[in-house]
């Protein structure tokens, strides 16, 4: 595509190079992270487009519910009626905290629309948005990734912050000598030989649910927009080939990129709901006794 | 793969914009919708007052109605049995004043029966003298048999 174009100007990439330079992040450091962790470093690419798409979608809610009327609603506001509506729902049956409510419910709305947006950035095709800012930045080898959410840090970010919630609430349930008392005699019971035990199988637990929330979420953007690289790739390739298999290259990409972006729209969808569905459990736990 | 920084920074954006739902988007909406559910059911509750009081409206109007119909038959009664009354008292006064009239009649005719016949004895009695004057010129004094005429007229 138009990035293509560009590079090949100077030198053709190969499909490897191709694919890992658009897995890179445009970060602070410059270049691509080799240490696995490392917490001198921020991307600045997932969080400009997490904050852009987070800040511009509640504005437009703000826009909405700013002129929120109980007379007839507009259709934005019917639409926004349908969501918090549908948001409060969820949260009445898993959380049966009057009080917790009046931040959990906004909070599993903030998710729903905020992962959304961010999963729906996998819609603009994968070098649009690179291809401006290799321009804009004079740099042909610039890196950015647009969709925050295939970037761990971003999903990782969420869920850690969902545990911390998890910790808050558990302590303004139970206080915090109820709350030990419980991660020391469950799940297994209250007996002096079983506390190591119990607290081990806690911190497994708190572990595994954060870790497999944010994973998740991951998982799925990032494979999708694996796939439409590779399509992206396929197209690519028709020049280097003969007329006819270039032609049946080209095609490909246009059919297997439309089925793609089609089905994703679903994948987006159920992975915002999922994410949201699972912050609510948590914190929904963090309020009952085992 | 890589964690970085940037989880942190995001957890903080996630608060962040989690709390701006909570304080100015969440609170509006369902403001709006407890108070359309508050003006429905309140709706629906003046609808149900409003079909009481219609009911109660429309058993009220029949109740008059049917006073309006017993009291019109009553005065349709009492008319006809004024008109009657009336037609009576007329019919009787029509009588009397008949019974008057043909008395006046009666009595008239009889008086002027009374009269013809005076004035035709009065004739006959002159038709007779002057016969009888024609017949008896010579002998009958018209003053000295005055008495036997006038008693001839009388029988007459």
């Amino acid at each position: 595509m138009s990035t293509t174009s560009l590079e090949v100007a100077e030198k053709v990439p190969s499909a490897g190079e191709y694919v890992v330079h658009h897995l890179a992040n445009l970060n602070s450091s410059g270049h691509p992270q080799s240490a696995m962790i490392d917490f001198s470093i921020v991307n600045y690419d997932t969080l400009f487009f997490a904050i852009l798409v987070g800040v511009g979608g509640l504005f437009c809610m703000w826009l909405a519910a700013r002129k929120a009327t109980s007379g007839v609603p507009g259709r934005t506001q019917a639409a926004l009626e349908i969501l918090v509506e549908m948001v409060g729902d969820q949260a009445r049956t898993i959380i049966h905290n009057e009080r917790s409510r009046r931040f959990v419910a906004p909070l599993a709305l903030t998710v729903f629309i905020w992962v959304f947006l961010m999963n729906a950035m996998d819609f603009l095709p994968v070098d649009l948005l690179p291809f401006f800012w290799q321009k804009l930045s004079g740099n042909p080898h610039a890196y950015l990734r647009v969709v925050p959410t295939a970037d761990l840090n971003g999903t990782l970010g969420l869920s850690v912050g969902v545990l911390l919630l998890c910790f808050f609430y558990n302590i303004r349930i139970k206080g915090i000598g109820g709350w030990a008392h419980e991660l020391f005699t469950a799940p297994f019971g209250n007996h002096p030989l079983l506390y190591i035990p119990n607290f081990v199988m806690q911190i497994v637990e708190f572990s595994a649910k954060t870790i497999s929330h944010g994973m998740r979420l991951f998982g799925n953007m990032y494979a999708g927009e694996l796939i439409f690289l590779l399509i992206a790739l396929m197209g690519m390739a028709f020049p280097a080939l003969p007329l006819v298999g270039g032609s049946l290259l080209w095609l490909g990409h246009l059919v297997l990129g439309t089925l793609w972006a089609i089905f994703h729209i679903l994948i987006v969808i159920l992975q915002a709901f999922i994410f949201m569905m699972l912050t609510l459990v948590y914190i929904g736990q963090a309020h009952q006794s085992h | 793969m890589y964690l970085n920084a940037t989880l942190l920074a995001q957890m903080g954006v996630f608060i962040i914009l989690a709390l701006f739902t909570m304080k100015f988007i969440w609170p509006p909406i369902v403001k709006a919708l407890d108070e359309r559910a508050a003006r429905i059911s309140e709706g629906l509750a003046q609808a149900e007052r409003g079909r009481q009081s219609l009911a109660q409206a429309d058993r009220t109007a029949a109740e008059t109605v049917r006073e309006a119909r017993e009291k019109a038959a009553e005065v349709l009664i009492e008319a006809e049995k004024r008109a009657e009354q009336m037609i009576e008292r007329a019919r009787d006064d029509a009588r009397i004043e008949a019974e008057k009239v043909m008395a006046a009649a009666r009595d008239e005719i009889e008086q002027e029966g009374a009269r013809m016949r005076e004035s035709l004895r009065g004739r006959i009695a002159d038709l007779a003298v002057a016969g009888a004057e024609k017949i008896l010129r010579r002998e009958v004094d018209a003053k000295a048999h005055a008495d036997l005429l006038a008693s001839i007229g009388e029988d007459l």
